[in-house]
């Protein structure tokens, strides 16, 4: 570039406004350039911040203790059956375990400290230890429960002195803690339970799983219905329609739907599915088929849109050597178009995951503990596991709802890079 | 035209899917109501759940009015069995619900909130009556004349000369929350009551009344934060002048964080909430359907559950999370009522 601006090539009497043209050029080029920046440490910002507060929630905080499990303290005798296991009162003994580290009297009020340090997640990770390994039932066992969401944050945060001054642990719990420590009976470990419990209003024993199930089962339901519906739709629309007033306006049509508020589709599911056909509130099953509403226009279009991109000589030598339209469009033309009608599917499922708006007027943006078995039992979705998470007053769910969203993100690039291998997949 | 059919088929199971669904037999609980009594609500439902054979109940968020239309929507297993309030039922909700043939209500006190204005703490904390909040945060203030001036004060010093030369700075919740509804009529209202003659106007003009007390100013000084309290907590956090609008337990799990403002001289503790002597507290309630009560397993129970002394007593795990529980006799009043689900008349 810098030759053709070397007076000798072309003089600025001979191409006015050259050197002009040029300034513009280069401006053009740092303006872009800048808004690339701009956005890029905008993502970076946004990662940055999520992933510094979400990496918290894939480590727990577990304490150490002895626990009593003799015949003699809890109260059975030999042999225990079933029964008598799924009995035995996890609390009290978790409770008295940590009574015997901690050794100095201490009043009513301050022993309910004590126990807070150990949570309500020590006592079902006690409950499922001794289911699985019964052979522990007789013995004193020592053993690591997961800790109380306040000693997890003071735990993860004692890096900094200032999370020392705030915390939520008591002076007292505190010493405690510094006890325990030197006793080296806390670790950090990979916290499992996020992955494989589902909603609790309890911060270390809540996690993504239920949320992730109803998620999978209502992006299934939408793929079907959108995928099918959709493309068929496209296939007509672009292959056999005739091309008259009607197809205009379903055009038309098609196209404003694609800009309709995502809110706007749960109103029609809920008159529509719930009302009419009655079906039930918050199941999977309908957020699927409302999320398909939403990602249909969509679907449409990009598929119409690969379609055409196809070139006619293909369709004209599938007639030239005798093929019906049928043919020439399902043995020829689609398969052609299939890179580009696949891209926006995958694209179209990706924004339905990270949907809120359209499954609160259904009921999906609701508490729901239990992992959804079956497609009409009541589910929630990753994203509605972010908006109840960051709304609880709990500290613990902060890097809880941080971490819900680093788990939504990895979805959400694992669809892209699907997209992205389907497509050169086809396009061999 | 083979291929063609598989697509068609596919169509075909999906409809008919939707169709033969149209039966189902519900058997957990449906809560719906108020985000103030949802974290109470699930904690109980999620015990609940764990500890009995019973599906955990599913709990709606959806705002105390919202929760009302769809409890007032009819009776059968397409309508919630629980709508949780922050205020009681309103009798146009009531009637709503008699129309729709939903007769039988039970009514359910559970304990206490209270609503703080709360500053960051290590900063000097306000000392407020709810004649300081009003004359701060409402939209027109009286003049001294006996009419009213648009509000002009810039600090609370403007408002009350004991209080600091800081710039009036609160951020709150927006109209359609039910804290702002409560914060209205609880520390607004109360500090409009304080001048005379606009409460002469009460028993004249209920409408005027209540646009003078609980308008509030629309220049800046009251900031709408979102219905988040969170968000409000580490807004303040980051910026020390600022006071905040939110619900008691959220002060209860931010006390390194935050302080509350003392209103007309109470702290906002959990004893003098309870008892009543801080200003700004309001009651919460769930209403059960008595004709679900035998229909829907596990509503009875889980009713039973929350009006336990496990839960919702004093030291019971409710307590924990920042309810504030009724006095002794006002409980065994209630859990006699509730017990035998007698309904409101």
């Amino acid at each position: 570039m810098t030759e053709r601006k070397s007076p000798g090539s072309l003089s600025s009497s001979a191409m006015p406004g050259v050197v002009e043209r040029h300034r513009g050029e280069e401006r053009f080029k740092f303006l872009g350039l800048a808004a690339i920046l701009v956005s890029l440490s905008f993502l970076a910002f946004f990662l940055v911040s999520i992933i510094g507060t979400g990496y918290g929630a894939f480590l727990q905080t577990a304490l150490k203790v002895e626990v009593d499990l003799t015949y003699d303290s809890l109260g059975l005798v030999e042999p225990a059956t079933e029964e008598d296991i799924a009995n035995i009162r996890y609390r009290s003994i978790v409770r008295s375990a940590m009574r015997d580290i901690i050794t100095e009297d201490v009043g009513r009020r301050e022993a309910r400290t004590l126990y807070g340090m150990l949570g309500a997640a020590a006592e079902f990770d006690l409950r499922d230890i001794v289911v699985e390994q019964p052979q522990l039932i007789g013995t004193v066992a020592s053993l690591w429960l997961t800790s109380s969401d306040d000693v997890d944050l003071y735990n993860k945060g004692d890096a900094s002195e200032a999370s020392q001054l705030q915390t939520r642990l008591s002076e007292k719990q505190q010493e405690w803690y510094a006890t325990l420590e030197a006793q080296g009976r806390i670790k950090t470990r990979f916290n499992w339970t996020f992955l494989t419990s589902s909603d609790s209003r309890d911060p270390e024993v809540a996690g993504v799983y239920g949320a992730m199930i109803g998620s999978f089962f209502a992006l299934g339901v939408c793929l079907l219905l959108s995928c099918v519906v959709g493309v068929l739709a496209a296939v007509y629309l672009e292959e056999f329609a005739a091309r008259n007033r009607w197809t205009q306006f379903l055009e038309i049509n098609i196209n404003n739907l694609a800009a309709v508020p995502s809110i706007t589709f749960g109103l029609l599911g809920l008159a529509i599915f719930l009302g009419f056909f009655g079906l039930p509130r918050s199941a999977s099953l309908v957020g699927g088929m409302v999320l398909a509403l939403m990602t249909l226009p969509t679907v449409i279009i990009s598929s119409r849109v690969a379609l055409q991109a196809v070139a006619p000589s293909i369709r004209e030598a599938a007639f030239g050597i005798g093929a019906s339209r049928v043919q020439a469009v399902f043995h020829h033309v689609v398969p052609l178009a299939m890179p580009g009608i696949l891209t926006g599917v995958i694209l179209g499922m990706a924004r339905a995951l990270g949907e809120t708006a359209p499954l609160l007027m259904i009921g999906m943006i609701a508490f729901i503990a239990d992992p959804p078995s079956t497609l009409t039992q009541p589910a929630s979705a990753l994203p509605v596991q972010v908006y109840l998470w960051a709304d609880s007053p709990e500290r613990g769910f902060a890097e809880k709802t941080a971490g819900a969203i680093l788990v939504l993100l990895v979805f959400l690039l694992l669809m892209n890079l699907m997209a992205v291998i389907l497509r050169r997949k086809f396009e061999k | 035209m083979k291929r063609t059919n598989i697509p068609a088929l596919m169509i075909a199971s999906a409809l008919s899917m939707s169709v033969t669904s149209v039966v189902f037999a519900r058997d957990e609980v449906r809560v719906v109501g108020s985000s103030t009594v949802y974290p109470f609500s699930t904690v109980v439902a999620e015990r609940f759940g764990r500890s009995t054979n019973f599906k955990t109940p599913v709990v709606e968020s959806t705002g105390t009015g919202g929760g009302f239309k769809l409890f007032c929507s009819g009776v059968g297993e397409g309508t919630p069995d629980v709508a949780n309030a922050s205020r009681a039922i309103k009798s146009s909700e009531v009637e709503l619900c008699a129309k729709n043939g939903v007769a039988d209500i039970v009514e359910v006190k559970v304990g206490y909130d209270g609503i703080v204005l709360a500053n960051a703490s290590g900063v000097a904390k306000y000392n407020l009556t709810t004649r300081d909040i009003f004359l701060a945060l409402a939209k027109d203030v009286p003049d001294g004349n006996g009419a009213l001036k648009p509000n002009d004060a810039k600090t609370w010093k403007d408002v009350n000369p004991a209080l600091p030369d800081a710039k009036i700075e609160v951020l709150g919740p927006p109209p359609t929350s039910g804290t702002r509804d409560a914060f209205a009529e609880l520390a607004m209202e109360s500090g409009c009551k304080a001048f005379d003659w606009i409460k002469a106007v009460k028993d004249q003009d209920k409408k005027r009344f209540q646009a003078i007390c609980h308008s509030v100013r629309e220049d800046g000084a009251y900031i709408e934060a979102g219905e988040n309290d969170n968000l409000i907590v580490q807004k303040l956090d980051a910026n020390k002048n600022a006071l905040g609008i939110f619900g008691y337990s959220f002060l209860d799990q931010n006390m390194d964080k935050v302080q509350a403002s003392t209103i007309n001289g109470s702290e906002a503790t959990f004893e003098n909430i309870a008892d009543g002597s801080y200003a700004v507290s309001r009651p919460l309630y769930f209403y059960v359907k008595k004709a679900h009560l035998d229909a829907i397993p596990g509503l009875r129970e889980f009713v039973l559950e929350f009006v336990s002394d496990d839960a919702s007593a004093e030291e019971g795990y409710l307590e924990e999370r920042g309810l504030i529980p009724m006095s002794g006799d006002e409980r065994d009043a209630l859990v006699d009522q509730v017990v035998n689900f007698k309904s409101m008349s």
